[in-house]
């Protein structure tokens, strides 16, 4: 973020960063930078609150009549990410007994995922596999959690593909399923604390990092303070 | 363990690692805001349908049409919160915000054209300084725009 600023400032446009990374502006020092404390992955503050967003924005734009720089400047409000409670989501009931409770899971989530995608016309589930494929990805995630080697176990791509696209998967199906938006991290929890998909897959996790995976393969397939 | 206090200890994490020596600050004196040509650039690798997905270590960059809207996240970072993004794409990539802004006439115009990367770089960041980031800059500044606002994750 603050090495672009410098390439594209250097290029003849001006810019202005948000930044969450504090300390790094300020080794970097980028030429325009607001900082805002707000969780990661919502640099903007506030999904669904247009007015709070042009507030960032308003402040942000604000950097350019700066005579001189680096001007870094701190966002009023701080919105944490902090022991998020998970989302107040329902689960679906046990229909098929014949399978795994989060395969099952994972089907009868299918209709809340197809609302959200209609809804925001767009989904980051596909990686390795598209939504009729997940309850597909939580089964070999099931055999691996279950002691069979990830290689052997039917994943049509890279564990940390698949285990991003159960947890989009999720996630996006939680949205049907709420009123708006969610706090930070509250689906995350949905998904690892409540869902026995998000259990099947930190399960798995722990079962490929005591069998020796290789470390990217299964560390990055959850945050790296779940366990 | 839950996610709780994630935050804090990927900030911590960002904090701590190396970052290289920029001897000065760049600077572009800006066009005034009401005539400027605007662009987002998003460190969320964010990618059009179909594509080129990035890859673990990435230091490329995609370019994202103003009209688009069903954008994926394409980062390989578990590390943060995914959720707002598939409620809102705004609260990552304020596009419609921008639109907004330009409506209102405070800004003169929207680009055609936006840039996402996925915040990877090399030990001494020469990639994206002296490669993908130019590039990405001469497509900008081919369409005319004056001012970026770059947004992370």
């Amino acid at each position: 973020m603050c090495v672009l600023a410098h390439v594209f400032e250097a290029a003849g446009i001006a810019t202005v960063a948000l930044v969450s990374v504090l300390p790094v502006a300020e080794k970097m020092h980028p030429p325009r930078a607001l900082y805002c404390e707000f969780p990661l992955g919502r640099p903007l503050g506030r999904p669904g609150d247009a007015d709070f967003q042009h507030d960032v924005a308003r402040r942000a734009f604000a950097l350019l009549d700066a005579p001189e720089g680096p001007v870094l400047e701190t966002h009023p409000e701080v919105i944490e990410l902090d022991d998020a409670a998970p989302l107040s989501c329902a689960l679906p009931p046990r229909f098929d007994p014949s399978v795994p409770e989060a395969v099952d899971e994972a089907r009868a989530l299918r209709d809340a995922y197809e609302r959200t995608r209609t809804a925001t016309g767009r989904t980051s589930v596909g990686r390795v596999a598209d939504a009729d494929g997940v309850s597909d990805l939580v089964a070999a995630f099931v055999r691996i959690a279950d002691g069979v080697d990830w290689t052997q176990a039917g994943l049509p791509g890279d564990p940390v593909s698949a285990a991003h696209d159960v947890r989009a998967y999720y996630e996006e199906a939680s949205l049907a399923l709420v009123d708006g938006p969610p706090d930070p991290g509250a689906a995350e929890a949905w998904f690892y604390e409540v869902s026995a998909a998000g259990r099947v897959v930190l399960a798995a996790r722990r079962a490929m990092q005591a069998a020796q995976a290789p470390f990217p393969l299964w560390f990055y397939m959850a945050r790296a303070t779940r366990q | 363990m839950s996610g709780g206090g994630a935050d804090a200890a990927m900030r911590e994490y960002a904090a701590n690692l190396p970052v290289p020596e920029i001897d000065g600050t760049s600077w572009t004196v800006p066009v005034p805001l009401g005539d400027a040509t605007v662009a987002i650039v998003t460190t969320a690798a964010l990618h059009e349908v179909g594509d080129e997905r990035y890859g673990p270590a990435d230091t490329g960059y995609r370019v994202l049409a103003r009209e688009t809207r069903d954008l994926v996240m394409g980062h390989w970072s578990p590390n943060f919160d995914r959720a707002g993004f598939a409620a809102d794409l705004d609260v990552v990539y304020p596009i419609d915000r921008l639109e907004e802004l330009a409506a209102r006439g405070v800004i003169g115009a929207v680009a055609p054209h936006h840039v996402a990367f996925a915040g990877n770089q090399d030990d001494t960041v020469t990639k994206v300084r002296l490669d993908s980031g130019p590039r990405a800059a001469r497509i900008l500044r081919d369409d005319g725009v004056d001012i970026v606002l770059l947004t992370p994750v």
